[in-house]
């Protein structure tokens, strides 16, 4: 840029011209060929790499939590389960926690270790029965709905049924906002009753 | 030494280039541009190369798995001959790197070097930009401790907002349902693969054209940049009162580059290498996560938000700030590049710079997350309790044991979510503080149902003490009227 150079190079003669357009129209022909298989071989690719998108039902699957006698009514207690998709190489991340909370001989409400806010663990304070979020100050009563801070909602939780004197659960996938529609919303719930739990 | 004539001679006849080398080192650049102002592009250069270097040494011994990662970087740590070091340098060095980048970009906006015809220089840089902090991101994801993945939960969570595609970009992220081995693994590919790639493209771009455009002029005011003359100016500006790239100013980014060098060896040996923190076992919920400096901002800014604005912001703020970035040489190609004459870029320019600074700094203390300790760590300081009778004794062990300290603050110890209580009776009545108690509101939650009656009362006795010496505690003059009235009539008023 900073000289003024001018670039320029003999004029081809006629012959040149024929032979350069003839070559160049070869050239077209290849580069046109390896797009086509380079495009044959790379979408299939594309499918690989899209491999971990699924539905959310196909990252569910029903996990035992241990016995109903693990969780005392009337009290919220910290449980563990191994990921139902987990992956040998995992080490200790194929684990997940959970809160149980047991409010009836056969009611419970089973939520989701992760702030509805931005998914760190919240921490549950029997004492004052509250969750407490260490990241951003959320808050939630006992029944999972929000108390104060930034969630928008309350704690997600997870569908529960009980099979021969054990707790189980729906789970598998990290619960976000993408995919609350298998999460049950308790928004409305304002420390009060569980409303659907 | 005859020899090395030789050997020199029998490579250049078959490599050929000390031309383009010899031509590239030569070329004249305006005598001013020989500053000191101008060194952080070749040290950022420099620190890609330490991070490169430093990053194989590292890759040699770490293990890209969910599984061993966190017990590869403690053999590191601690049995491997300077392991320690290597570490140490590889942090240090990325955080200087994102330091230095943006210190770049900063002279670069305030010397409107991004003007005509350096605007796709400026954009690459933007880019460069970028993939710094991406690599400062994927780094941090890589130290796989307890930080790293509930940082990646974060990620998650805000990738989540992203209307429609937010489920199976979630999913993309991690690589399946949850944070596991195959997240580890895709953040490691693109942490040594992919983004350090793209970069070294973008950075022989980057300095292709910083030598082929030269480099920027020192901006004198009234000096305009006009598209048809600019190029003419430059070259008569450079052939008659320039220097060559090379010694005259080149000895400075020599000097600057060395000192950074030595800046972050002598970070990495006083202050070691970052972490690993906590094993990144999601069972072990005593977590505090926080993210790297280089991100507290964007951390402060999630907790101020209100809950309205956050999807909004988070999704498109970024993209407002990017494209803000990548139009501004088009807005701006032509006119003033002295700062003497650009009042509106100096002050958006500080507008930023203190806004990041006031968000990292409050990130570093984090006023708005509950102290998780304080109601078993920090006791109630005793002088609030001398002659306090049983029921305000009470009233403290309330206070305490229902986490109340957890958000609130006596003598300057515990949570600063809500408003530190050393001298709340004289803000509250007794009412008042009741009610506060009971049904909460102004961010603190309802205590109502988790309160017997004799708990709430002592608790608002201890509140009521709490005001200093000389100042009455606040009180409800309609209430005084009543009691008055009651004491005087000697029978209960109708209420």
């Amino acid at each position: 840029m900073s000289d003024n150079i001018v670039h320029e190079s003999a004029q081809p003669s006629a012959t040149d011209k024929l032979s350069v357009s003839r070559r160049w129209m070869l050239l077209k022909l290849g580069v046109a060929f390896n797009g086509l298989i380079g495009l044959a071989v790379a979408t299939p690719v594309i499918r690989y790499l899209l491999s971990p998108v699924k539905k959310d039902e196909d990252y569910l699957a029903w996990v035992e939590l241990g016995s109903l006698s693990d969780y005392p009514v009337g009290e919220t207690r910290l449980a563990t389960f191994i990921n139902p998709f987990r992956q040998s190489w995992d080490g200790a991340t194929d684990k997940v926690a959970c809160y149980v909370r047991r409010t009836a001989e056969n009611e419970f409400q089973i939520f989701a270790i992760n702030c509805a806010h931005l998914g760190c663990p919240v921490r549950w304070f029997p004492q004052s029965q509250l969750f407490m979020c260490p990241c951003h100050g959320g808050v939630y009563y006992a029944d999972g709905s929000r108390a104060s801070g930034p969630p928008e909602r309350g704690l997600f939780t997870y569908p529960y049924k009980v099979v021969r004197g054990k707790l189980q659960i729906d789970a598998g996938q990290m619960p976000t906002f993408a995919n609350t529609a298998k999460l049950v919303n308790i928004e409305n719930a304002k420390g009060n009753s569980p409303c659907a739990g | 030494m005859r020899w090395v004539k030789t050997a020199y001679n029998w490579l250049e006849l078959r490599l050929q280039l000390e031309a383009p080398i010899k031509e590239a080192a030569l070329h004249p650049v305006p005598r001013r541009t020989a500053s000191w102002w101008y060194v952080f592009g070749s040290a950022a250069f420099t620190l890609l190369l330490l991070q490169i270097v430093t990053g194989i040494l590292l890759a040699i011994v770490y293990a890209p798995t969910a599984g061993e990662a966190w017990n590869s970087l403690n053999v590191l740590n601690h049995q491997l001959e300077l392991g320690w070091f290597l570490r140490a340098m590889h942090g240090w060095g990325s955080s200087f790197m994102v330091a230095v980048v943006i210190v770049h970009m900063m002279q670069v906006f305030l010397f409107g070097a991004y003007k005509f015809p350096r605007e796709l220089t400026w954009i690459l840089g933007v880019f460069l930009l970028l993939m710094t902090l991406a690599m400062a991101f994927t780094g941090q994801v890589l130290r796989f401790d307890q930080d790293a993945y509930w940082g990646l939960g974060i990620g998650a969570s805000i990738t989540s907002r992203i209307p429609i595609v937010g489920g199976p970009m979630v999913h993309m992220l991690l690589g399946g349902p949850i944070i596991a081995g195959a997240t580890l693994s895709r953040f490691f590919a693109l942490h040594v693969f992919v983004i350090p790639g793209a970069m070294l493209l973008f950075v022989a771009l980057h300095v292709w054209m910083v030598l082929k455009l030269g480099v920027n002029e020192w901006p004198m005011p009234g000096r305009i940049v006009r598209r048809s003359t600019y190029l003419a100016e430059y070259n008569k500006m450079t052939h008659e009162d320039g220097v060559p790239f090379v010694p005259v100013a080149f000895w400075k980014d020599a000097v600057f580059s060395g000192a950074i060098l030595a800046a972050v060896a002598v970070c990495a040996v006083v202050f070691g290498p970052f972490g690993p923190g906590g094993q990144p076992d999601p069972t072990i919920i005593q977590a505090v996560p926080r993210p790297d400096f280089f991100f507290l901002w964007i951390y402060a800014a999630l907790a101020y938000l209100p809950p309205s604005m956050e999807t909004p912001f988070i999704l498109i703020a970024p993209i407002i700030g990017i494209s803000v970035l990548l139009a501004l040489p088009f807005y701006a190609s032509e006119g003033e590049k002295s700062w003497h004459r650009r009042p509106v870029a100096v002050l958006m320019l500080t507008t930023i710079a203190v806004s990041w600074g006031v968000l990292t700094h409050l990130a570093s203390f984090t006023p708005w997350s509950p102290h998780m300790d304080a109601w078993s760590g920090d006791p109630v300081p005793v002088r609030y309790l001398q002659h306090a009778t049983p029921l305000v004794r009470q009233g403290a062990v309330v206070f305490q044991e229902k986490q109340c300290r957890n958000c609130h603050a006596l003598d300057g110890s515990g949570g600063q979510r809500g408003p530190a209580l050393d001298a709340v009776a004289t803000r509250m009545t007794t009412d008042q503080l009741i009610r506060q108690v009971l049904q909460g509101g102004g961010n603190m939650p309802a205590y109502g149902k988790n309160l017997s009656p004799a708990e709430v009362n002592a608790l608002v006795s201890f509140l009521e003490t709490l005001h200093p010496a000389n100042q009455q505690p606040a009180a409800d003059a309609s209430r005084r009227e009543v009691e008055s009235a009651q004491s005087s009539l000697g029978s209960a008023p109708a209420k």
